[in-house]
């Protein structure tokens, strides 16, 4: 832990690096790089920013407990994002939802106060805290103004140490979350999506909608809530970042009052590494709606993978960009199939995915479907030119800056390097990363891609023309009110 | 790119927009062709968000042609005399810049974010979509499609949506709030690229448009800047000022229904007729302390009420509107439990807005809805975007920046008096257009139950 020597301000140093330098020779081997690179090369501030603001500091706490610390004094508010590593992937196979109604009741009383008490506490103090499942975590997220930081991380304590899941709160709660299966349940790119995951995930966690079904979400017991926080809400577990207007010597002790009576391990249930199923097939639930919402994907690859990053670039010249992206222009531009086309890598814990989607008018479903696969095929058969190489670089390199312009989306990005287990110069060596890639790189992974490149589409519509597209129809509407 | 602005928030506990505290140095002048500039420095990052703000939105468009300002916003994209279909947006890119646009019913706007060393370029690029937009059938056609699917995607795939939209219709009977931002679907099929030009023509000068920069910049700099590239744009086109036909005052309450066999969870919600900020200041603030202690979270009157204490909902909010160039609209919603029957939702929620109207706030509940305002203005500057887009948007529907910086002490000065005098004046019934969004009758008359028609 390393003490501010004076009141820092501005996250500018967190970007201006040895890294970037080193970008330059790089650069120069790029034949259509030379624009991108003068705007990076450029991006790095003068290096007088660095010694005026403390970048990133690991704060350990005398109870051992780790944060990483953005100290900036120029707004008066404290930023803080933590996640248990462990969501909705820990639900009781027959019972999804806990890990997401559970994570809901953190904030509605805990300790003394019941949920009346923790909820007029929060607001007198204009304090935000609230906490959510993903299917890999439990995150939380709190934001106060830096004079009730005492308060405020009273509260975070009370919350993860002490939730008290009184029964007026769970059935309130659990309420609040059948309502919104409910109001989804025929929303077709939600369905899309959950349809997606059951088929590609069967009798895997993945499958299982994290806000559980109208089925699942009753039969939650105040003992699985109690449980699911005592086996997730642990130390070993934990990851934390904080920005703004606290010190390291502020923050070092709170972190043991927060956090110190945590039991020291997680007991989390394995949960097995899976492989997308039902790839090639196109699945449709029928909805009398006028617009078909479809998802698709396939294997994509893990964040640990060494690959990667020359994925994340494929990834973008493919569906990533939102307004150059081949399905952009094809779906979008050229045919006006779609206000909205995309696709991402979805690294999960447990499996590497390629995900995307899209919304057509029912009569021209199947051909977006056919169009979407074959422009994947063709990416990963022929490669990018050069030049749009360079170019999705250029973009990557470039716009890595605007994930850095306020507290919160630097906490959040101080979080996710952590849960990747990135390392704390990862920023220093990220658009290193980006900048290194090649076409070689580009082909070996679409070259893995390939081994597998069938896609799996969910259709919730009436979609047309898809005698082509190898349709599985599946019998009725889907109004089995699961929602993710 | 083409994002479209819902000013008609959806139901949920949508706050009055918050509004920056002690901001930095905010510094505004005019250029010579009557383009108004403001700057908002935030030095914490090395990035800047360019916006330009055209005073044109959906109101402002002629009878049979709606949708006409959004689909010029989507059409601003498809290239210039100078930069052919596609150079601008691919510069941007190239950046490392992310863009996007967006219209209302009362303003239209176009961002770029991007690195500090390339506001120029994009000031540069915007400054000749100004006036320099090209377009041919070849790109107007399949555009026009692209917008048939953002409808369906936002309004026809969702019943939900529908309802709103025939809700802002009923509220307005006269004046243009009343069509849809985006169109309705049989006008805009008939757009065309004429219909764009003339739009485009006429509003589109920079005697009509705000630009707002914010980020690490200073603002002498950013005068040069804007001087050399937006400076050198000649007016063409003079600027009326903006009135429409009146909304009157109600007389008569409103009620919709729509059933559907795609809802699967019901929900009640009602707009009233109310004065926007630029109109009735003193009003607006009050406005916004009411909608907080009403509907703002789970410590407001209609949550702890008809959530926590009668088990009737299983959510309940309101909002309000405040930033609009005329009336505008205060909502409340809630989302009924199984079993509970609407009816009675609605007299337990008339009972909060009454016992509110009759008694105004308590002191406690007076000042937690006032420090979560003026704590948001403070958290509102965390983000360089959101107040360039709150400049933009204060001065896009005829307000100022002193407005926006003054917000805060406005909203400390408000009284339990004048809380509960716009309670009682504003939320009557003849303001009201009242909204239910129902199962299909058929599948909604099947269990009975004992909280039936009470």
């Amino acid at each position: 832990m390393s003490a501010a020597v004076r009141a820092p301000r501005g996250f500018a140093a967190l970007l201006s690096t040895d890294g970037l330098a080193a970008l330059v020779p790089s650069a120069r081997n790029l034949a259509a790089g030379l624009i991108a690179m003068t705007a990076l090369v450029s991006l790095a501030p003068p290096a007088s920013a660095q010694s005026e603001t403390t970048r990133i500091q690991r704060v350990v706490s005398p109870g051992g407990i780790e944060a990483w610390l953005v100290h900036d004094t120029t707004l008066p508010l404290v930023a803080m994002e933590i996640a248990f590593i462990g969501g909705g992937a820990q639900d009781p196979a027959d019972k999804p939802g806990v890990a997401s109604l559970a994570a809901s009741l953190l904030d509605e009383g805990a300790g003394d106060l019941d949920a009346r008490a923790f909820q007029d506490r929060m607001a007198e103090k204009a304090i935000e805290l609230r906490f959510d499942a993903s299917r890999d975590m439990v995150g939380g997220s709190l934001r106060t103004l830096s004079e009730n930081v005492g308060p405020a991380f009273e509260l975070m304590k009370l919350a993860v140490n002490a939730p008290r899941f009184d029964d007026e709160a769970v059935e309130r709660i659990r309420q609040g979350q059948l309502a919104g299966l409910r109001r989804r349940a025929n929303d077709p790119s939600t369905q899309a999506s959950l349809a997606w995951s059951a088929k590609a995930f069967p009798n895997h966690p993945y499958g299982r909608p994290l806000s559980g079904t109208l089925e699942s979400v009753p039969a939650i017991t105040r003992g699985d809530l109690a449980a699911f926080a005592k086996r997730t809400l642990a130390r070993d577990n934990l990851k934390i970042a904080v920005v703004g207007d606290i010190t390291p010597e502020q923050l070092a002790p709170a972190l043991d009052q927060m956090f110190g009576a945590l039991p020291a391990k997680a007991e989390l249930t394995p949960v097995p590494d899976a492989v997308p199923q039902g790839l090639g097939a196109v699945e449709v639930k029928t909805l009398d709606v006028p617009q078909t919402s479809m998802v698709f994907g396939g294997i994509g690859l893990k964040r640990n993978d060494p690959d990667f990053i020359p994925a994340f670039v494929l990834n973008h010249m493919l569906g990533g960009s939102a307004f150059s992206s081949r399905l952009f222009k094809e779906v979008r531009e050229k045919r006006g199939l779609a206000y909205s086309v995309y696709s991402h890598l979805a690294p999960l814990d447990h499996a590497g995915l390629i995900l995307g989607g899209t919304a057509t008018k029912n009569e021209r479903a199947g051909e977006t479907v056919d169009l979407i696969r074959a422009e994947y095929l063709k990416l990963l058969t022929d490669g990018p030119s050069e030049e749009e190489l360079a170019d999705a670089k250029s973009y990557l390199i470039g716009s890595f800056a605007l994930r850095f312009d306020s507290s919160a989306k630097v906490a959040s990005q101080l979080l996710q390097i952590q849960i990747d287990d990135l390392g704390i110069d990862y920023i220093d060596r990220r658009n290193e990363l980006v900048a290194a890639v090649t076409l070689d790189d580009i082909k070996r992974v679409a070259g893995r891609f390939r081994e597998n490149p069938a896609l799996l589409f969910s259709l919730v519509g009436k979609p047309e023309g898809l005698a082509n597209a190898g349709a599985v129809p599946v019998k009725g509407a889907p109004n089995g009110g699961s929602g993710g | 790119m083409s994002a479209l602005l819902l000013a008609a928030a959806t139901g949920a506990a949508a706050l009055a927009a918050p509004r920056p505290a002690e901001a930095a140095e905010v510094a505004q002048y005019t250029l010579d062709n009557g383009m108004q500039v403001v700057v908002v420095p935030d030095h914490r990052a090395p990035v800047v968000t360019h916006m330009v703000w055209y005073r044109v939105g959906s109101a402002d468009e002629q009878p049979g042609k709606s949708g006409i300002a959004h689909f010029l916003e989507h059409l601003m994209f498809k290239g210039t005399a100078t930069h052919p279909a596609g150079e601008f947006s691919q510069v941007v890119s190239k950046l490392g810049g992310q863009e996007n646009a967006f219209t209302s019913t009362d303003y239209t706007a176009y961002f770029q974010r991007v690195a500090k060393e390339h506001l120029k370029t994009v000031m540069g690029f915007e400054a000749d979509r100004m006036t320099g937009l090209v377009l041919t059938d070849e790109v107007v056609l399949p555009e026009r499609d692209v917008v048939l699917e953002e409808r369906r995607m936002r309004t026809d795939n969702d019943p939900g949506a529908q309802l709103s939209e025939a809700a802002q219709a009923a509220m307005y009977t006269n004046h243009p709030y009343g069509h849809p931002i985006i169109g309705w679907e049989d006008e805009i099929k008939q757009l065309n690229r004429e219909d764009a030009l003339a739009f485009y023509k006429r509003f589109y000068t920079p005697n009509n448009a705000i630009l707002v920069v914010a980020g690490d910049v200073e603002p002498e700099a950013v005068k040069q800047l804007a001087e050399e590239t937006y400076g050198k744009v000649a007016r063409r086109a003079e600027t009326a000022e903006r009135v429409r036909p009146k909304e009157p005052v109600p007389r008569a309450e409103r009620r919709l229904t729509l059933a559907d066999a795609r809802v699967g969870q019901p929900s009640l919600s009602r707009a009233y007729l109310v004065p926007a900020y630029r109109n009735e200041k003193k009003d607006s603030v009050a406005l916004d302390v009411l909608a907080q202690v009403l509907g703002g979270g789970s410590t407001s009157r209609l949550y702890r009420e008809l959530v926590v204490e009668q088990g009737l909902a299983a959510g309940a909010g309101a909002w309000y509107q405040s930033t609009a160039l005329d009336d505008t609209r205060f909502g409340v919603s809630a989302t009924p439990r199984p079993d509970v029957d609407m009816a009675k939702l609605e007299t337990a929620m008339d009972a909060v807005i009454a016992k509110l109207a009759a008694d105004g706030p308590e002191a406690a509940e007076l000042e937690r809805a006032k420090t979560r305002l003026v704590a948001e203005a403070i958290y509102a500057q965390d983000n360089q975007a959101t107040l360039a887009r709150i400049y933009g948007a204060a001065l896009a529907t005829g307000t100022t920046v002193d407005d926006v910086r003054n917000w805060p002490d406005e909203v400390k000065q408000v009284t339990a008096d004048e809380v509960k005098e716009v309670a009682r004046r504003y939320l009557v019934p003849a303001r009201a257009v009242t909204s239910e969004l129902l199962p299909a009758r058929d599948a909604a008359a099947a269990p009975a139950s004992p909280e039936k028609r009470s």
